[in-house]
């Protein structure tokens, strides 16, 4: 089918009210591409197979035009209008087989994920999160726009914003009714004694599932037998014959009809099924092992008619099928699910992908597997044993604000020594009345130290251990950051949150394994330590009064970062150590 | 957890130990250090299994000395599967706790047919054919005649057993079913053999009761256990009845005409033998002389299923003269045979005893009661002679075998019984002759004297002093346990009314009556959508099932149930039937929950446990009594008036209603588990049936909902849910401890057991 491609005049729309232009399509299996017939027009359009989602067309007959409607992924519609209907199906068939090629390969098409084929809701969403969030925008345009980081890596990091959206986006897989088939009742039409089945490929596919025997002789029968049709009728014939309950009548029309025989023979397919799942079933609950050891009631021993076991009625007749096995064999397959992904109205298509499907049995090794843990887990009593959860914190640092707030006990504390506090209050007192006496006793002797500066000196020790009171004793909430001026604390954050940005994306590329981490690594360094000597500059610039605290602050940064170029460093030597010593050859991937 | 009870120290693998496990176990190992028999009552999901494995592995180990081994009896595989991942968590516990010392040998044991690693001869269809299989390439004279002959097949698996001979050892652990299957497929040895092989040196060993109590099988498996063993028998609320059916035989007009199938074909190898080997006939004959009816060395491949009677009544006397050689073996079989034909052809039922019997059979047939009593002895002996291998095809015969020495050997407890038809099927000619047992004490009688301790336990003993009446013995300890709830995490409800305020039973008038089952669907589909999980529902039996599921088919309320859960229904096929329980769990552990179809006294109700979310709700429909008109039955009945004095009906009750128990008690499985009970029949109100309830639902049953109709029991339902959704304190609230430590138990010890906190 490469490299076939089909041509045909239409009339291109962007929307229902569209005039429409008048042009040629031209059909690829890759893409489908309109171009106009005037050149000057600009509805030239170019559409890749894989972006389309649904195709809808006008129904024959209908006193509609032959309209093609083609939906992308991002739901911008397309419409075609043909001159003729033929024209119309070819094209839509084209593009049925083209999608349906487009959909078994859906993993190489989401390894290659480059910028350009981002879809639009996917930028648009970015937008919206960089519109929404303050921090992250600024964030983004320090980092992105500077080029330390490329627009992929920003929000590779933050897959779970985007992620949301696509959880949504991914369509759940439908399960199957929980109506039997049997329930399906004919309609009739009042007057003859003709009824009528409705199937939809939802039934189709659960008769399938179901059934195979009638699975396998569909395959069979149709079309090279009979026509899709006869072969339904058949299959409903004998149901019926079923439902009468009457065998005799089953078997003499089995015996004339082979084909009819089929369906009312016991299930050869799923009775090798059984077989296999039997060898797998958990042997806590395999009664079918308790009829192996039980040697009470070899033929004949035991108690044959006490009223407790039950009357066994004749059960080798082959045309009977009770109803309890159906319902056992609906639900395990409603259990099972739908386990195809083919949404096809094409019947034989549907059973030769169950066929398939069914012949993929899990591996036994793994079953065995997961049912020796089962009985495992069956096997303790679980109120008995000690409480198996350990209390652990969580670890989520969501606001660095709680960060600093956590560091506000040691700011306070490690001026004065690993003391407890009380007694830091205590000293403090006494230090001031010591320096109150020194002040009073050398302000008096020595005339070089003005009183104003004294009081200046005293007025600041007292205001500060006021505060500090205040912070322990009343409100334990307010940290020290909140007393910073208003910039300063906002530049305190800003810093932290992009350092922490930068060393994400710094830890994150290590081991390095490609040139393309190298030059990233090579990149944020350069970042950082702009970052750092900013930190630098920003001490210094603070009010002197607060100069310590804000240092306080600031060294757990710079001890990040230290340690982030530390390792940098080492790695570095240790490369071209290695390069130089003739062992620069390729290296096994993740080896540094 | 470790702590002493006297002087055992008990080596428990969980944490917390509850106040009646701890109480069990104290009288456990009173029984045991009495050496006397007990009869232990304890509700399920109080953890009976592990605190008495915990109690004698520890007993074991204080006394190493006189090591004691433990045989284990289950009533089903699966549940010795079950067990044997129980005692496989407490050997961990016990070997992490005291090292080496603590190994011990525990092996399950079961037929061929599962534990066979030869795949050709896994191929065969059922257990007789398996074991058949292995026979045609074990039995003695097929290996003698391979060292001569290449062509002849042998299994590898039992030839490399055979060769390690004394060295196929197990080393110490416990094995279930797949382990032994996997070490024998890795030793290339075979499992089976090599499990027979270590029942005389494993410390435990896990099997079902027939292994015990059915002389056929025990005669070859059990034999040489000793004295110093505990026996266990765990769900030992059916033993009755296993122990009849273990001595009762029947003859159908297919069984005749088997029989008289194998006698040809014996003929035939006879004429065959006298043509080409006379001698061997000649040497069996001048054993058979010498008294020997099978010689005591049998090789364990010859051995096959043993002799019916038990041990003791064997006689131990020469084979009679008139069968002692084959041909005339042969026509006394023919004439029995014949004899059996024209019993068969009655049109009435008739009951006889056997000695009437047999003084017929000898006036009528010419078998003298010796003679027939060596049928069986003299039947394996012309077999092995012959060198018959395909011992499936041979079961009628050998069925015919069985009835003839039961029926020479027992004159009392015994009757026999004709019926030209089963009594529900009137229009269906199956005539029958059964020899049926009425005597439980007598199967298991051998084992309460040969064993210094036997432990009978089960969550429904109830009425408990009747169990000792029906199997004759005299316990040295027999007690019932209460259960300390935590919170009320049980809650039976009876049903007596549907939304229409018309009373429901299954009682027979109204069983088919289209209101009450319409009553009884439309119940089911209020409470499968308010139950989250496993619903469970029971039926009284198979027939009735089918009629009111079809009912439900039709009338569209099982469509409405499907809405809700999906359906999986035990049927007569153990296959069909273990398939749709393991999808029903894989449903209720996805969470989309499902209901479960079963019959009280099928094969789920007895050993399938609905524990946690795989049952939240229990529903027995109707009262589960047996079918009254049976003729076996009556005659039971009439035994038991006459020997033990017990009354008809409250046999009747006692049977029903310790059914309907077992069928609701296995929604519990410990005390953080919970579940709804619910009997829906007018008859469970009355005091009569109910009280006959074991008293653990009896002490939770409150009068408010003895009496309820379909919108009242949905209320309860709800409420009940709403309460146990609720998070609570495992280790029990208000002064009584649900849930003992370590330290509670040291404190225990010191204050003394009377303050056993309840």
């Amino acid at each position: 089918m490469a490299g076939l491609q089909l041509e045909k005049r239409v009339k291109y729309k962007s929307s229902v009210k569209d005039p429409g232009t008048p042009g040629i399509l031209r059909l690829r299996e890759v893409m489908l591409l309109f171009v106009p017939e005037d050149p000057k027009s600009d509805s030239k359009l170019k559409v890749q197979t894989q972006n389309i989602k649904s195709q809808k067309s006008t129904k024959e007959g209908s006193n509609k035009p032959p309209w093609l409607n083609l939906t992308n992924k991002q739901g911008r519609s397309h419409i075609f209008e043909f001159e003729n209907y033929q024209d119309m199906h070819a094209c839509r068939e084209f593009i049925a087989k083209a999608l349906a090629k487009c959909e078994e390969e859906p993993k190489k098409l989401a390894v290659s994920t480059s910028a350009e084929q981002l879809s639009i809701a996917d930028l648009e969403l970015r937008f919206k999160l960089l519109r929404e969030n303050s921090e992250l925008q600024r964030l983004h345009k320090q980092f992105v726009e500077s080029k330390v980081l490329t627009e992929d890596e920003f929000w590779a990091t933050r897959k779970k914003l985007l992620g949301k959206d696509s959880i949504r986006k991914s369509k759940q897989q439908v399960g199957l009714k929980s109506m039997m088939v049997s329930g399906i009742k004919p309609s009739t039409d009042g007057r003859t004694n003709r009824v009528t089945f409705n199937l939809t490929p939802e039934i189709i596919f659960q008769i399938f599932a179901e059934k195979p025997a009638v699975r396998q002789a569909f395959i069979n029968y149709v079309p090279s037998k009979m026509t899709e049709k006869d072969f339904w009728t058949k299959y409903f014939r004998a149901e019926y014959l079923y439902s009468t309950k009457n065998t005799a009548v089953a078997a003499a029309e089995a015996a004339e009809d082979e084909e009819l025989a089929v369906f009312l023979k016991p299930d050869e397919i799923l009775a090798r099924e059984t077989r296999q799942k039997i060898r797998r079933v958990d042997p806590t609950l395999d009664m079918e092992a308790d009829q192996g050891d039980d040697y009470t009631h070899l033929m004949d021993h035991g108690i044959q008619r006490d009223g407790t076991s039950d009357i066994v009625e004749p059960h080798n007749d082959q045309f009977k099928r009770s109803l309890v096995q159906d319902l056992n064999r609906h639900a395990a397959v409603v259990l099972e699910g739908r386990s195809i992904d083919v949404e096809s109205e094409d019947t034989r298509t549907v059973a030769e992908a169950l066929m398939r499907v069914k012949q993929v049995s899990k591996a036994d090794s793994e079953a065995n597997q997961e049912r020796l843990e089962r009985i495992s887990r069956v096997a303790g009593m679980e109120d008995l044993q000690a409480p198996q959860n350990f209390p652990l914190a969580l670890l989520s640092i969501k606001d660095p604000r709680d960060y600093f707030e956590s560091q506000q006990g040691n700011i306070l504390n490690e001026p004065r020594g690993g003391g407890g506090l009380k007694r830091n209050i205590h000293e403090a007192y006494e230090l001031l009345k010591a320096s109150i006496l020194e002040i009073k006793t050398e302000g008096l002797c020595d005339p070089l130290i003005k009183p104003e500066v004294a009081l200046e000196v005293f007025s600041s020790l007292t205001r500060t251990i006021s505060t500090a009171k205040n912070i322990i004793g009343k409100n334990p909430r307010e940290s020290f950051l909140d007393r910073l001026p208003k910039p300063t604390k906002d530049q305190v954050l800003h810093h932290w949150t992009s350092i922490q940005e930068l060393l994400r994306h710094f830890w994150s590329s290590y081991p390095i394994t490609t040139t393309y981490l190298h030059t990233k690594v090579g990149k944020l360094k350069d970042a950082m330590s702009n970052t750092y000597s900013q930190l630098e500059a920003m001490k210094e610039s603070v009010q002197s009064d607060l100069r310590h605290q804000v240092s306080l602050l600031v060294r757990p940064m710079q001890q990040a970062l230290d340690a982030a170029f530390q390792h940098y460093e080492a790695d570095l030597q240790r490369r071209t150590t290695k390069s130089v010593g003739g062992g620069g050859g390729e290296r096994p991937n993740g080896y540094v | 957890m470790i702590f002493k009870i006297e002087d055992v120290t008990v080596y428990f693998p969980y944490e917390n130990i509850y106040p009646e496990q701890y109480e069990y176990m104290v009288e456990l190992k009173r029984a045991l250090d009495a050496k006397g028999h007990c009869l232990l009552e304890m509700p399920t999901g109080t953890g009976k299994t592990i605190a008495l494995l915990s109690l004698i592995t520890s007993y074991r180990l204080s006394r190493p000395d006189s090591p004691i081994k433990l045989v284990y009896c289950t009533r089903t595989v699966h549940e010795m599967e079950k067990t044997l991942a129980e005692l496989k968590v407490l050997h961990d516990y016990q070997v992490s706790q005291l090292g080496a010392q603590a190994k011990i040998l525990a092996i399950g044991l079961s037929s061929r047919k599962n534990l066979c690693v030869n795949p050709k001869v896994l191929a065969a269809e059922n257990r007789d054919s398996v074991d058949a299989a292995c026979r045609k390439r074990t039995a003695s004279w097929v290996r003698t005649l391979a060292a001569e002959n290449k062509n002849v097949e042998l299994c590898d698996y039992f030839e490399n057993h055979d060769k390690a001979a004394e060295n196929a050892l197990l080393p110490p652990g416990v094995y279930t079913l797949e382990d032994l299957r996997m070490f024998g497929k890795n030793r290339g040895w075979c499992p089976y053999f090599l499990a027979r092989h270590m029942v005389q040196f494993a410390n435990v060993i896990v099997y079902s009761y027939q292994y015990l109590l059915d002389p056929k099988v025990a005669g070859i498996i059990s034999k040489e256990l000793q004295k110093e063993s505990v026996v266990v028998f765990d769900e030992a609320h059916n033993i009755d009845n296993v122990c009849i059916e273990a001595l009762s035989v029947s003859v159908r007009r297919v069984t005749l005409e088997g029989a008289n199938r194998n006698l040809n074909k014996i003929r035939q190898e006879i004429d065959r033998f006298k043509a080409t080997d006379a001698g061997r006939l000649r040497a069996e004959y001048n054993r058979l002389v010498e008294g020997l009816a099978l010689r005591g060395d049998l090789s364990g491949t010859d051995q096959w299923l043993a002799n019916p009677a038990l041990p003791h009544d064997i006689l131990k006397e020469a084979v009679p003269g008139n069968i002692r050689r084959a041909e005339h073996f042969v026509h006394v079989l023919r004439r029995l045979l014949q004899y059996l034909g024209g019993r068969l052809d009655t049109e009435n039922v008739e009951k006889e005893s056997p000695v009437n019997f047999v003084s017929s059979l000898n006036s009528q047939a010419g078998i003298e009661q010796k003679t027939l009593k060596f049928c069986y002895d003299r039947l394996h002996s012309l077999m092995l002679t012959l060198e018959i291998t395909d011992t499936d095809e041979f079961l009628p015969i050998q069925t015919v075998c069985d009835f003839a020495t039961l029926v020479g050997t027992y004159a009392r407890g015994f009757s026999i019984i004709i019926e030209p038809y089963d009594e529900r099927m009137p229009h269906i000619p199956d005539p029958i002759l059964q020899l049926s047992c009425h005597d439980a004490s007598l199967a298991i009688k051998p084992v309460f004297d040969r064993f210094q301790s036997v432990v009978i336990t089960s969550g429904t003993l109830s009425p408990i002093d009747l169990y000792p009446r029906l199997l004759s013995f005299n316990p040295v300890v027999s007690r019932s346990f209460k259960m300390s709830m935590t919170r009320d995490c049980i809650c039976p409800m009876v049903l007596t009314r549907g939304s229409d305020q018309l009373p429901v039973s299954t009682k027979f008038d109204m069983r088919s009556d289209p209101g009450v089952v319409r009553n009884y669907g439309k119940f089911l589909v209020e409470m499968v959508s308010i139950v989250p999980d496993g619903v469970v529902c029971f039926f009284v039996s198979y027939s009735y099932m089918d009629g009111i599921i079809a009912t439900w088919s039709e009338t569209g309320i099982l469509k409405e149930i499907m809405q809700q859960k999906l359906v999986f229904i035990e049927t007569q096929d153990v296959v069909e039937t273990t398939l749709a329980l393991d999808n029903y769990r894989r449903a209720c552990d996805r969470g989309r929950g499902a209901v479960f179809f079963s019959v009280a006294r099928g094969k789920v109700a007895e050993g399938i446990d609905f524990d946690r979310h795989y049952g939240r709700l229990v529903v027995m429909f109707g009262v589960p009594f047996q079918y009254t008109l049976s003729k076996i039955l009556l005659a039971r009945l009439e035994y038991l008036r006459d020997t033990f004095q017990i009354k008809e009906g409250d046999f009747l009750t006692f049977d029903a209603l310790r059914q309907a128990a077992q069928c609701v008690g296995r929604v519990i499985r410990s005390k953080a588990d919970y579940g709804m009970m619910i009997f829906a029949d007018k008859r469970y109100s009355r005091h009569d049936k109910r009280s006959k309830l074991p008293g653990w639902i009896l002490s939770h049953l409150r009068d408010a909902h003895l009496n309820l109709s379909t919108d009242m029991a949905i209320h309860i339902a709800r409420e009940f849910l709403r309460k146990m959704a609720q998070p609570y304190d495992k280790a029990g609230t208000m002064g009584k401890k649900t849930l003992l430590t370590q330290e509670d138990l040291e404190k225990m010890a010191e204050t003394g057991v009377q303050d056993m906190v309840y």
